[in-house]
């Protein structure tokens, strides 16, 4: 098993959870309707015990302890894709945000449910369980607010138009594709973006909502190397503020 | 006296959920094996969601209820090798459930669609004229749905 390919993928995608179940949880008391505000919480709830989950796994390779990964890197160091960093923005924003990511990683773990690293197939079968629900929530939203009033399809189109670029960005080529394929610990990003984009495609045909022509957008690459936009860095700083102040803290 | 896994099930019996306490985590069915050596108990364990910040109370809760029966060696070990869905629920913990005002899962063929989570049946009057307000509620396992008849609000624990 070819390990440095193996942690790329966990990292990548426990970053993605972590920093994703982070904004979901800037709804918290926020949300529009009651029911938002306790779907995001739950949603965010799902995604950083997910990303615990698969900071244990790391840890198991011999990483770092969960926590201490999760709270004492810098913005540098991270391995999301840029779309789950951005701020939420209004609600249309956030919600096409959850619309696009959440579709990738429900198909992602599908995908890894025939990983052949047995812990991760275990792993994703559990999670691919849990994520249905937050894909559900989304397509029900997207689907509802999508073709209700002109305002509504009008603030969702904007916000796709904004996101798409950064939605690309998930699929970002590790530089370890070939090993992950050959070796059947994953399906490789391509397959990922063609069955993202049949599947996207699917629900946004049902809306007044139109998706652009793909491929003359300019994906927004670099989050996997640690890359990232200026939102990051205060995230992570936020996120860990309490951690830094006694990190040898017992809970 | 010979420990055997009945007899670990039994005293199990007595750990609840933290967030249902009249439900018993062998009940829930997230008690996966058990395997006893000599007088060292190794007891698997697997979360009904990943993210279940009620895992270790459950975990100290095993240790202290064998403790209690003189097993000094026990260890919990949290393992997604069995990964717990809602099925796993055992017919006494279905029961249990719906006493407790909370609406058992529907048994479902492990692909959950939105269609199985409307016309929940009621737990407070049994009426399926029922309709799903959100699939997410005050814990990561529970929905949300309204009885048209008796007019109640109710949670579902919801299948997975």
């Amino acid at each position: 098993m070819n390990e440095t390919a193996l942690k790329e993928l966990l990292y990548k995608m426990a970053d993605d959870q972590l920093i994703i179940g982070h904004r979901n949880s800037e709804w918290t008391g926020m949300g529009p309707l009651l029911e938002e505000d306790i779907a995001f919480s739950s949603m965010a709830q799902d995604k950083v015990g997910q990303s615990h989950a698969l900071y244990q796994m790391l840890h198991s390779l011999g990483e770092s302890e969960p926590d201490t990964v999760a709270f004492t890197r810098n913005a540098e160091q991270f391995h999301n894709c840029t779309l789950t960093e951005l701020p939420n923005g209004e609600y249309d924003f956030s919600l096409i945000r959850h619309f696009l990511f959440d579709t990738a990683e429900a198909i992602r773990f599908e995908l890894l449910t025939e990983s052949s690293y047995a812990p991760l197939a275990q792993l994703a079968k559990k999670i691919q369980g849990e994520i249905r629900y937050h894909t559900m929530h989304a397509n029900a939203w997207i689907k509802q607010l999508g073709s209700a009033t002109e305002e509504s399809v009008n603030r969702l189109q904007t916000s796709l138009e904004k996101a798409l670029p950064y939605a690309l960005g998930i699929f970002e080529p590790s530089p370890y594709e070939q090993e992950l394929i050959a070796e059947g610990i994953f399906a490789g990003e391509e397959v990922l973006k063609e069955k993202w984009i049949s599947r996207i495609t699917e629900i946004l045909s049902q809306t007044s909502l139109q998706l652009p022509d793909l491929s003359t957008l300019k994906p927004e690459f670099g989050g996997r190397t640690g890359q990232h936009t200026e939102h990051l860095q205060p995230l992570v700083e936020e996120m860990s503020e309490v951690f830094r102040i006694d990190p040898g803290a017992e809970w | 006296m010979q420990i055997t896994e009945e007899q670990i099930l039994e005293w199990l019996d007595a750990v609840k959920d933290p967030e249902i306490p009249v439900l018993s985590l062998v009940d829930l069915g997230v008690i996966t094996d058990i395997d006893i050596d000599d007088h060292r108990v190794r007891v698997t364990m697997t979360p009904t969601f990943v993210g279940c910040p009620a895992i270790d109370y459950m975990k100290q809760d095993i240790t202290d209820v064998l403790n209690s029966y003189g097993i000094d060696h026990v260890d919990v070990e949290v393992s997604f090798e069995k990964s717990w869905n809602s099925n796993m629920i055992t017919d006494k913990g279905r029961k249990a459930l719906k006493d407790f005002g909370l609406a058992p899962p529907p048994k479902h063929n492990l692909i959950v669609d939105i269609d199985i989570l409307e016309n929940i049946e009621c737990p407070n009057c049994g009426s399926t004229n029922t309709v799903l307000n959100t699939p997410f509620g005050p814990t990561a396992c529970r929905s949300i749905h309204h009885c048209n008849d008796c007019k109640e609000t109710f949670e579902q624990f919801k299948p997975v």
